[in-house]
């Protein structure tokens, strides 16, 4: 276990002189000598058959370079996606559009302006279809999205446990005879977990360069997973690996819209390679929702059975999960994601199922949590009920329903391995650091003043860090993407010649300080301060193989590589050390000078001397060591990591207008072994905000024809500076054995635990008026609804 | 650059700015919400008359019986104005809850009466405190009352060669106060309204007088409700006279359901929103 | 059409079309590209600049109209290699995470504590509504520009609040 010298401390960002100065890099700060601009013209039909295209006004409009169809590129086949099952997507639309936003044509010409000029100019005829928009009709296949198919179900995920028919079967038995006891009631909700529009501040942006002569391409991306990307346009094109180098410089944020592989970074390499001159397409945010993923898309059933007195007797969840009109990356893996936490941390039979359906609507995919927050959502939601129909106290039926602590491993009702767990401590800390008790006084005081004031909680168990490569087997890897590599983790770890050090991840991060991170975990083991330590990544030629950031997974898996990379790198720079000083390696000891003998300052050797040694093997003379002074590190993982934690959120309602305002906010997160606390304390802060944007404010809302009402920011309010408070971040630290660090993940946390915290305090502020349940957003509109409602 | 190509002019002065105006033109103060709907390609004006530069448009005057509130004054020039407060209280309210801080520094109060949107919030304010339109345009100089001003949404009564050079606001009298309250898209004060009210009111020996109530987000314009003022003049303006005269809120009004709000519920809005602009106004006016 | 205006100090002029963006002009002509676009609506202040020193989101500006005035763009910010005590706040308190809102965040919160260098939390939050953040929940960015303004009025800022902190 890592000492808490260098890891454990509030460094300072190494990324941040950068980006305060505005001088990061982002990909559209990147315009190649000759770039040429693509315009995409996009349906605004949800369904249509498209007749025909005109092309010829927009090819001979001003600086017209070339404008394609399906036609130029559907030699190329579909965008290749990871877990396709059944239908994945045209790079342009063929023949038919299935969601409004599909690409039909794209345009390219001098300018970005001249190209946008084009694009209005290209006429197609369509006609119209019905649209399949509604979850539930979807599902009863009412219309086909795809009438080539003769349903619009993807694929139905049901666990209970997983993988076990007769388990499944036993476990339905087994929560049929709790409800048919007298001494149990069954509470149910029917609840919407409403589609949303990631909405990373940066675009999406891509360019591409194709040099005929080494036949090579030089892509930038603004991807989290540039491995990935590479993969796909090696398989697209027929190249090998090393004929195309994707780099993602500054992310302006990903949250999982950037953990794809998208038509427009396929057909910007297809126009860079066919025009023989840069190609830049940088996404505008009108047209984002068609062009990025979205996320969530729930509606179901959720049922707790359990007695009067508080212990739960069974969870059942029926869902309809929206896929969208094509399969993109993960598309259909995503409600598996939710499937793995399905019972959440809980010891109670569990029969849980999501149907994954297609409509006309854009793909959807990870969005941060990714399934895991859709299932936490229906649980906690659930629970809460229950906790309100029986009179019972949040906290206690919580507790006694927890898997009690362990810390080697146990198998969850829903058929999988968590790897450690304390999650009674952790409630009890939020209870004691909120002082629930107090909070309780507080509104019930409120009420007696005719305020409406509520106290909502929440405890929530993810999965992240996917591994071990096993999972591979499940289409966690990026297989298709013709890399037959699971999601290892790979750090490289390099003093150079001159003892600074330069770190390389396969890691993609979009902000979440890896730079900095990465470089407090190297300087542990060699002593080397954070300030002479330089982390690349987001680079296929630099990392040989690298799975990218997503799903919490970069510091529990490669951090994890890294540690140990950083570790071999120690020990042979002890060897040289020992060489130098002519002493027993065993008996050296690093820090930020150099080596020295244990107990024997003067007897040293200083970090200049060490790495010189390494690049002039001769001075290691008869040592038998190697020149060089670096180790690669592929890092497989014994078992994913499952954070867990607990949250409470105060409010207050205005009866006369529905509005609700979060007074107080409190969390309990448990990721394990903390490396950066200010960087943890961060990724807490997001993501607790993105889960309040979905309880409050964020809605991606489809008319019956599918056209999107919320396609700009106007319409679609992420949350502001003034619409959150500040918030208590604590902590419980229950480390992991999955890796050296004993870090688990801790980006998807916050965003997993609040929004039905948010809504189950909306829901106790409303108790006296008897509102039982209010579907997100909870925009005024609709909480006044429900309180009408409840009024009757 | 997003908008579609456009022909683009500064004049110098009003004259100018009159002959340069035609059927495809655009007049633009500060283009807050011009530009937008531009960049969109929503509008697509062939020729934009940038008054921007027109020297003398950028000053609030206090003079006679009336203050001035010239083409150029900022959303923030305006929240903040001493003059401004002091005589249309309501307006200014309404200005300080117009967009963000950026939006305060380039938009100006004119610009914003002139595009004339369904839930922009300074129409209520110019509303209650009864202002006067001032419009020019080659032919001359013509006063339009704010009653008649808001035509429909995004739609003034200013023909495409006028501009809305000014506006007059009565000063405030003793026993006359206004104010102006919303509930915003997002929730509180922010954004767009979902609903809003402005209220100006003149008490005299313990009983309303006179009184201009309009809301703005609820219909296809900002408008007054008459029968909320009528129904208020001659109480005391106690919370149940209020209560009971904002009842009338919707009276005559036609109520539009939008993504924020229902029929039912943007007319409930509109009498607490009236209701809480009218306690406002009344302690304003001490 | 011809327009001059003063960059960070330096006077710059070029021809553009009328319907050039003020941000596009700074972005590309100029090429400095620290001043971002993140949507078209004037929503996520992410192109705010100072114009004659006030904030103002430069993708809701022609250049045309920017003729003959001063702006200063986040690589304005520093000087002579010194931080701005807001970019200083930023860094100190990790106002920031992906980088891409914060040159915008930044020349907010400076226009801010130019005009009332005590805000309240309150005040901070209004006065930065007009810029989006997705990364941060805005709660150390508020942090950063209460650091920033305690080192503008030259008292010690307050120390950070990694854990606990409401």
């Amino acid at each position: 276990m890592a000492t808490k010298s260098a890891l454990g401390g509030s460094v300072r960002r190494r990324e941040d002189p950068a980006l305060i100065q505005g001088l990061g890099n982002y990909v559209d700060d990147i315009t190649p000598h000759g770039t040429a601009y693509v315009a995409f013209v996009r349906s605004p039909y949800a369904h249509a058959k498209i007749n025909s295209i005109d092309t010829s006004a927009a090819q001979t409009a001003d600086g017209v370079v070339a404008v394609y169809t399906n036609d130029d590129v559907a030699h190329l086949g579909n965008l290749i996606a990871q877990v396709v099952v059944v239908r994945g997507r045209p790079l342009l639309a063929n023949g038919e559009v299935n969601h409004a936003g599909e690409a039909v044509a794209m345009v390219i010409a001098e300018t970005t302006t001249q190209a946008r000029d084009a694009a209005e100019l290209v006429e197609v005829d369509y006609d119209p279809l019905p649209a399949v928009i509604d979850l539930k009709e979807a599902a009863a296949d009412a219309a086909l999205v795809h009438d080539d198919l003769e349903t619009n179900v993807v694929v139905t995920w049901e666990a209970g446990p997983w993988g076990d028919e007769e388990g499944i079967a036993a476990t339905k038995q087994t929560i049929a005879d709790a409800k048919a006891r007298d001494d149990t009631v069954s509470v149910t909700i029917e609840a919407v977990n409403q589609r949303l529009i990631p909405v990373p501040i940066e675009p999406r942006s891509v360019v591409a360069e194709w040099n005929a002569g080494y036949q090579r391409f030089r892509v930038h991306s603004s991807t989290q997973v540039a491995h990935a990307l590479m993969g796909a346009i090696k398989t697209t094109f027929n190249l090998d690996a090393n004929q195309v180098h994707v780099t993602a410089p500054e992310v302006g944020g990903g949250f999982g819209v950037k953990l794809n592989i998208y038509n427009d970074e396929i057909l910007v390499c297809f126009a860079a390679q066919r025009l023989g001159r840069p190609v830049k397409w940088t996404e505008t945010r009108r047209e984002a929702p068609s062009s990025s993923i979205q996320g969530r898309g729930w509606t179901a059933t959720a049922t707790l059975t359990g007695t009067k007195d508080g212990e739960i007797l069974g969870y059942e969840l029926d869902a309809i999960a929206d896929m969208g009109a094509y399969e993109q990356n993960f598309t259909a893996a995503i409600p598996f994601l939710g499937l793995f936490v399905g019972s959440g941390q809980y010891t109670f039979p569990t029969h849980w199922k999501a149907t994954c359906v297609f409509t006309n609507t854009m793909t959807t995919d990870a969005y941060r949590g990714a399934g895991r927050p859709e299932a936490a959502y229906y649980l906690e939601r659930v629970i809460d009920a229950y906790c309100r129909e029986i009179g019972a106290d949040p906290f206690e039926v919580r507790k006694k329903a927890f898997i009690p602590q362990f810390y080697e491993g146990a198998t969850s009702p829903i058929g999988f391995t968590i790897d450690t767990g304390d999650y009674g401590t952790n409630l009890d800390k939020l209870a004691e650091v909120a002082d629930y008790e107090g909070l309780k006084a507080e509104r019930d005081r409120a009420r007696e003043e005719g305020r409406y004031l509520g106290i909502g909680v929440s405890a929530y168990c993810e999965v992240c860090g996917f591994a071990p490569t096993a999972l591979s087997e499940l289409g966690f890897s990026w297989s298709t993407y013709g890399l037959p590599a699971g999601f290892y983790g790979t750090g490289l770890v390099r003093v150079n010649p001159d003892a600074s050090v330069t770190v390389v991840t396969g890691t993609g991060p979009s902000g979440q300080g890896h730079q900095t991170t990465w470089a407090q975990i190297v300087s542990d083991r060699l002593g080397i301060p954070v300030g002479k330590i330089r982390v690349i990544h987001g680079d296929t030629e630099e990392s040989p193989m690298g799975a990218g950031t997503f799903g919490s997974r970069s510091l529990a898996v490669d951090g994890g590589a890294t540690f140990t990379a950083a570790e071999r790198v120690a020990d042979k720079a002890r060897k040289i050390a020992a060489h130098l000083l002519e002493a027993s390696a065993d008996d050296i000891e690093l820090d930020e000078a150099g080596g020295h003998v244990t107990g024997s300052p003067d007897s040293a050797v200083a970090w200049d001397d060490i790495a010189a040694a390494a690049y002039l093997p001769h001075r290691l003379g008869e040592s038998s060591l190697e020149g060089g002074l670096e180790s690669h590190v592929i890092f497989d993982p014994p078992n994913a990591t499952w954070p867990f934690g607990a949250h409470l959120a105060m409010v207050e309602v205005d009866p006369d207008t529905g509005d609700v305002k979060i007074l107080k906010y409190f969390t309990v997160d448990d990721c394990g072994n903390v490396v950066n606390p200010m960087i943890v304390a961060g990724q807490v802060h997001g993501g607790v905000v993105q889960g309040i944007g979905q309880a409050m404010f964020e809605e991606a809302i489809y008319d019956a024809d599918g056209n999107l009402l919320t396609g700009s920011l106007l319409d679609y309010p992420i949350p502001t500076a003034s619409d959150v408070p500040f918030f208590s971040l604590n902590n419980t630290v229950t480390p992991t054995f999955c890796n050296s660090l004993g870090a688990k993940g801790i980006g998807e946390a916050g965003t997993i635990g609040s929004a039905q915290t948010i809504v189950n305090a909306v829901v106790d502020a409303l108790e006296p008026l008897g509102v039982k349940h209010i579907d997100m957003p909870l925009r005024p509109r609709r909480v006044w609804a429900a309180i009408q409602e409840a009024r009757g | 650059m997003y908008p579609r190509t456009f022909d683009y002019v500064a004049p110098s002065s009003l004259d100018e700015a009159y002959s340069a105006l035609g059927d495809d033109s655009k007049v633009m103060a500060g283009g807050m919400s011009l530009i937008p709907l531009m960049k969109m390609r929503l509008f697509s004006p062939g020729l934009v008359v940038d008054i921007g530069r027109i020297g003398g448009l950028d000053q609030i005057d206090d003079s006679g019986d009336h203050i001035e509130i010239g083409a150029l004054v900022r959303h923030a020039t305006t929240a903040s104005s001493d003059v401004v407060k002091a005589n249309a209280e309501a307006l200014a309210m309404a200005a300080a809850l117009t967009g963000d801080v950026q939006v305060r520094n380039r938009g100006t109060t004119c610009g914003a009466l002139a595009h004339a949107d369904v839930a922009a919030d300074q129409p209520a304010g110019a509303l209650a405190c009864g202002a006067v339109m001032v419009v020019g345009s080659a032919s001359g100089t013509r006063e339009i009352d704010a009653a008649d001003f808001f035509v429909d949404s995004l739609t003034s009564a200013l023909e495409p060669n006028e501009i809305l050079t000014s506006i007059r606001i009565p000063k405030t009298g003793a026993g006359e106060g206004s104010a102006y309250d919303k509930l915003g898209r997002r929730g509180g004060r922010s954004d767009y309204a979902v609903a809003g009210a402005g209220a100006w009111v003149k008490k005299s020996n313990g009983s309303i007088e006179a009184a201009r109530i309009a809301v703005t987000g609820v219909g296809t314009k900002p408008q007054l409700a008459e029968g909320v003022a009528q129904a208020l003049i001659g109480t005391d303006g106690s919370d149940d006279a209020v209560k009971a005269a904002a009842e009338k809120a919707v009276d005559g009004i036609t109520v539009l359901e939008d993504l924020y709000g229902s029929e039912e519920y943007k007319a409930h809005l509109a009498k607490v929103y009236i209701a809480r602009a009218v306690k406002q106004a009344l302690a304003n006016a001490g | 059409m011809e327009v001059s205006m003063t960059v960070n100090g330096r006077n710059v002029s070029a021809d553009v079309e009328p319907r050039t963006l003020l941000v596009h002009f700074i972005r590309e002509n100029l090429r400095l590209t620290g001043t971002h676009v993140g949507c078209e609506t004037g929503y996520c202040g992410a192109c705010t600049v100072h114009v004659d020193g006030k904030a103002v989101k430069s993708c809701t500006m022609l250049a045309v109209q920017a003729d003959g005035t001063e702006i200063k763009t986040i690589e304005g910010m520093a000087n002579n290699g010194e931080l701005h005590p807001v970019q200083e706040g930023f860094w100190e308190r990790h106002g920031l995470q992906c980088g891409f809102c914060t040159p915008g965040m930044i020349m907010s919160a400076s226009a801010l504590l130019d005009s009332n260098n005590d805000p309240t939390e309150d005040e901070i939050r209004h006065g930065i509504e007009g810029n989006l953040c997705r990364c941060t929940g805005y709660h150390n960015i508020v942090r950063a520009i209460e650091y920033a303004g305690a080192k503008m009025r030259g008292v010690e800022p307050p120390p950070p609040d990694w854990e606990g902190g409401e």
